[in-house]
């Protein structure tokens, strides 16, 4: 079984964390005319020259990328608003602030993509970096704060983040768990102590912890 | 998460829809997060299946009629999004079944869990497996360590079976307000009041019953 089984089974890869921000709503002024695309995913259309409209964010890069449309940068994308957040990151002792879940994903499909359609692209792209940075920086500083209970809670929080920090959360919050827990061990030997050789539990661990 | 309503359009409550995708992606996370394999969706499947087939008839029928190209990629675009979505979700169960499957066919509410198809599968998987370890080990074994299920005979539960670890912990968001029991039979009562978005990580078995009742989602 030992090289069929996937350890990252559980876990999102990268490219699936953007698969899913892809899905996010954005809005952009077509400069053509289309008649509504009714796709799996919901219909969306009709589309009008310079009539704005909200598309999912795949789909606005395709058109984007065949020059069919410009974007309208979501609000929180700018300048003013990333100033901000990223001044209230930097308090100590502070919350993490209220940002779209997929936030790293959509801004870095906006600046790969629609990079003339943001303004001031390259202050809006550092101030994002800052603040991932410093969100990053202050996850990894609460993680020191998790307690051994049965439930964390983690406020705005993004993907990327959520995903990042998984592993390790996961291992670290299992252990709490195990030691919290005497009698869980306790039960396990009373119950395999008719059994000498499964007292121990150790070589078994492999099969189970993968 | 009250003043992520002005987000704006990015913002993930605003995707409250159901259309099948969404309910697929669901499915798809969840069974991707999940320890242990989830109940298969088989409704929800073959309703993908029908939709994917549909498309992918339109496009033909497009192409015939000289649609613009443009139209037609961005068909096979959505086309596309779904059926990696349909794949990994199957793919992902198959994965669980390779690894949990003496398990899995061991009790009637594991075996449950899983569609025809993937019984055959796991069925075949665990008898290739049981031949496969008999013909190279353990018959070569003495008579008390023969067993595929067993580490030996004087064994009462079958403790070679790997098990898909309950007491794990998961990322879990909330889809409404409510109050969720964080303790088992035998501890002091804990709850836990959630609300619509909010975060947690938390441990499996607490939150599996909101989420085979779609109370919670997996992320």
């Amino acid at each position: 079984m030992a090289g069929q089984t996937d350890p990252h089974v559980s876990l999102f890869s990268p490219e699936e964390v953007e698969f899913m921000a892809e899905d996010e709503l954005v809005e952009i002024v077509p400069n053509m005319n289309m008649e509504p695309l009714n796709f799996i995913a919901g219909d969306f259309g009709r589309f009008i020259p310079q009539i704005p409209i909200q598309v999912p964010l795949w789909l606005a890069v395709a058109l984007k990328r065949r020059g069919k449309c410009t974007f309208r940068p979501p609000g929180w994308l700018s300048v003013d608003n990333l100033t901000q957040v990223l001044e209230a990151e930097r308090e100590p002792q502070s919350k993490f602030q209220a940002l779209p879940f997929s936030y790293v994903e959509i801004a870095r499909l906006l600046f790969d993509h629609a990079r003339d359609d943001i303004p001031d692209m390259y202050m809006v792209r550092s101030l994002v970096e800052d603040i991932r940075d410093v969100r990053l920086h202050k996850l990894e500083n609460n993680l020191g704060t998790f307690l051994g209970t049965s439930a964390v809670k983690m406020e705005n929080v993004s993907a990327m983040e959520v995903n990042l920090v998984r592993p390790f959360a996961r291992r670290a919050l299992e252990a709490f768990y195990k030691h919290d827990k005497p009698e869980v061990v306790a039960d396990r030997n009373t119950r395999s102590s008719r059994q000498p050789r499964e007292a121990n539990d150790e070589p078994r661990r492999p099969l189970r912890q993968r | 998460m009250a003043s992520s309503s002005d987000m704006g359009s990015a913002d993930f409550e605003s995707l409250s829809s159901t259309s099948d995708v969404e309910l697929l992606k669901r499915a798809w996370r969840n069974e991707k997060a999940a320890p242990e394999i989830l109940p298969y969706e088989g409704d929800l499947v073959e309703r993908a299946k029908g939709q994917i087939e549909l498309v992918e008839e339109n496009i033909e029928a497009y192409v015939e009629n000289g649609i613009d190209p443009l139209v037609v990629s961005l068909y096979q675009m959505d086309l596309d999004r779904t059926q990696f979505l349909l794949r990994s979700y199957l793919r992902v169960r198959l994965l669980k079944i390779e690894k949990f499957m003496f398990h899995s066919l061991k009790s009637e509410e594991a075996e449950s869990r899983l569609s025809e198809q993937e019984k055959v599968f796991a069925r075949r998987c665990a008898d290739d497996l049981a031949k496969h370890f008999e013909e190279s080990v353990l018959r070569k074994l003495p008579e008390n360590y023969q067993s595929v299920l067993k580490q030996s005979l004087i064994s009462e539960v079958d403790d070679m079976v790997p098990e898909p670890h309950l007491d794990t912990f998961v990322v879990c968001r909330s889809k409404s307000h409510f109050t969720l029991n964080l303790y088992e039979e035998g501890e002091s009562t804990q709850t836990e009041e959630m609300d619509r978005g909010d975060l947690y990580f938390i441990r499996y078995k607490i939150v599996k019953g909101a989420i085979e009742s779609g109370k919670m989602d997996l992320i």
